[in-house]
């Protein structure tokens, strides 16, 4: 099957023509759905947006007009939205696009989205390694704010909302939304218990507070474009609209690929936009939506059902590229930054070299994430300096285990589900290193052979 | 310490637009940091005093998020991606380059104080990996085979300019 790209949300992206300014913008028909959507009642944007099924791209796919339904108007505090710009999941770089190259797209998402909830104030909470990103949108806010299009009685409709770019210090932990409210709010970014603390309720100041991810603003703005109805006709049933692959890892074209939901399968993507493994070799597994979803190994199998109804089987490759189908293989699309590994992947070292990570991350609130997280580093680690033993294997699948489900927030589920998953996959691969490990040691009396760390090359 | 008229009247810019004066604190912090190299502890006191906090309110965002640091660096902090993504494509290869090329250890400061060299986690630029932060620029598709060129450019753009003052 030939695959397409449908750029909606990147359509002028990286074309020669487009700069980051304003004028430019407005000469592709920037600011135009914000004039129209004024006329309107923010009531009637909200169930466009309801209409349109739209999904959040944020990873973990909520439906967005559903979100902003659970706002608490009745309490009568401020509204705020916050833009969650702290894009962080390895694999993932759709939204750095979007800030950098047309960051006039996502104000007009923020403002639109804000008169749609009522909001008093927005933020942008753009991760701090961003410098760039940062100074381009403060750049693009005070030319739009010159125009009317943001701040005090945005193009005479009395309606005001400032946006204040707010920039984060280096947190993984920050993408997670009640965390970065806590972040917001000047403090550690410990993320809350809900219930009570859903930001639709208490949120920001505990205040009710709609956290949406860049893409997905940037959707509302085409949502509220071509009308709600219109836009759930992108793509399949369940999950509308288009979705912006980033291709990473061992793939001889990486880069961004924005395809309608459902239309064609991870082969297409991989190969006919991706160029395949790179030569002489070929895919072992793919993680297929930032690294905290579960990976798949190439060759496996999975029972699903077909969009007729009928039962059916898929292989890694077959799977469409729309998050029911990857639901229904066990694991999630996720944010869409998928990671490609090659037969010469040592998985091991791809896992510890992830457990690093999510020991770096965790917050250090909840005991199952802090020490879980940092043992499951260690293990994986000393499996990878040559120190491994056969019961390490069931350890490491353990401790996930207990992880997950236990936690305040979801960083403890992100940290489980790659041990959870690559354990039961690769245990073949497993066995045999840490057998040769054994082996090794009993020449070298006990001393660990190998030192290679989690290097991966 | 003494913070430029710059910083200073930035601070008191920001602090008014955010509904409470302690949502500003990354923000001042960052600003700190640019202005001074670091963060220290009379900063720590002068931001609780301007946001109306204790300076452990302060000092607990100091030390929770990894991009502020309480002492100084380096002039250039080079900060090489090492998750996945770029350990695939070789940032581990592309840090010991840097390291011997900028004769700078891991995690530490060259002896002519020129460099910091560290890994940083994810910094979401995968599709161009293996990345390279320098300072606040990013520099993508740093394979090891390029590694020692970048490393060259480096060194003499940095020999080139001379140590800003507050070092």
């Amino acid at each position: 099957m030939a695959i397409v790209e449908r750029r909606i949300i990147y359509r002028n992206i990286d074309q020669p023509w487009y700069t980051t300014d304003i004028a430019c913008y407005q000469r592709y028909g920037g600011y135009e759905v914000l004039r129209k959507s004024f006329q309107r009642k923010p009531e009637e944007l909200v169930q466009e947006v309801k209409d349109s099924g739209l999904k959040g791209r944020g990873g973990a796919g909520f439906p967005t007009g559903m979100k902003w339904s659970f706002l608490d108007y009745k309490s009568g505090k401020p509204i705020y939205l916050i833009c969650n710009a702290d894009e962080s999941e390895p694999g993932t770089y759709k939204d750095r696009q979007i800030i950098y190259k047309d960051p006039h797209q996502l104000i007009e998402g923020v403002v639109l989205s804000a008169y749609a909830i009522k909001a008093k104030l927005a933020f942008i909470y753009i991760r701090g390694e961003m410098f760039g990103g940062a100074r381009i949108l403060e750049q693009a806010i005070e030319e739009a704010r010159a125009q009317h299009f943001v701040g005090d009685n945005i193009l005479g409709s009395g309606y005001s909302v400032d946006i204040i770019v707010h920039r984060g210090a280096g947190c993984y932990i920050c993408g997670e939304e009640t965390g970065l409210i806590e972040s917001l709010e000047g403090k550690r970014a410990y993320p809350r218990i809900k219930p009570p603390y859903f930001p639709a309720v208490l949120g920001l100041y505990n205040c009710p507070t709609i956290v949406n991810n860049v893409e997905t603003l940037c959707q509302v703005k085409h949502i509220l474009d071509m009308g709600g109805k219109e836009f759930a006709k992108i793509g399949v049933p369940g999950d509308s609209g288009t979705h912006i692959w980033g291709i990473s890892g061992h793939v001889v074209r990486p880069g961004y690929y924005e395809i309608e939901s459902g239309k064609g399968t991870v082969r297409d993507l991989i190969y006919e936009f991706g160029g395949g493994p790179p030569p002489g070799r070929s895919f072992k597994a793919i993680i297929p939506g930032g690294v905290s979803m579960k990976i798949l190994r190439v060759g496996e199998k999975f029972k699903v059902k077909l969009p007729d109804g009928s039962p059916g089987e898929w292989g890694v490759l077959d799977i469409p590229l729309d998050s029911g189908s990857f639901a229904q293989c066990g694991t999630s699309l996720g944010t869409s930054g998928m990671i490609m590994m090659d037969d010469t992947t040592d998985m091991v070292e791809a896992l510890a070299n992830l457990n690093a990570f999510y020991a770096h991350e965790s917050c250090g609130q909840c005991t199952p994430c802090r020490e879980g997280s940092l043992w499951l580093k260690k293990i994986t680690t000393r499996v990878c300096n040559g120190g491994g033993r056969m019961e390490d294997i069931d350890l490491v699948k353990n401790i996930a285990d207990q992880i997950a489900g236990r936690t305040i927030c979801a960083h403890g589920e992100a940290a489980a589900w790659p041990c959870q998953s690559n354990v039961p996959k690769f245990r073949d691969e497993w066995e045999e290193k840490i057998r040769a490990q054994m082996q090794a040691r009993e020449h070298a009396d006990g001393q660990p052979a190998a030192r290679k760390g989690i290097r991966l090359v | 310490m003494k913070l430029s008229d710059k910083t200073l009247q930035y601070v008191d810019r920001l602090i008014p637009r955010y509904p409470l004066k302690r949502s500003a604190m990354l923000m001042i912090l960052h600003a700190i940091q640019e202005d001074q190299g670091y963060i220290s502890k009379e900063a720590i006191e002068w931001t609780a005093q301007k946001l109306e906090v204790t300076p452990i309110q302060v000092y607990e965002v100091v030390t929770f998020y990894p991009m502020f640091r309480q002492a100084p660096i380096g002039r250039r902090h080079v900060k090489v991606c090492r998750t996945l993504s770029c350990a695939l494509r070789g940032a581990y290869k592309v840090c010991d380059s840097l390291q011997e090329n900028l004769a700078c250890e891991l995690g530490h400061t060259s002896a002519d104080g020129n460099f910091t060299v560290e890994f940083v986690e994810c910094v979401a630029a995968c599709g161009s990996a293996p990345v390279v932060m320098v300072d606040d620029k990013l520099h993508e598709n740093i394979t090891p085979e390029k590694a020692p060129d970048f490393a060259a450019k480096l060194k003499a753009e940095t020999n080139a300019t001379q140590p800003p003052s507050r070092y």
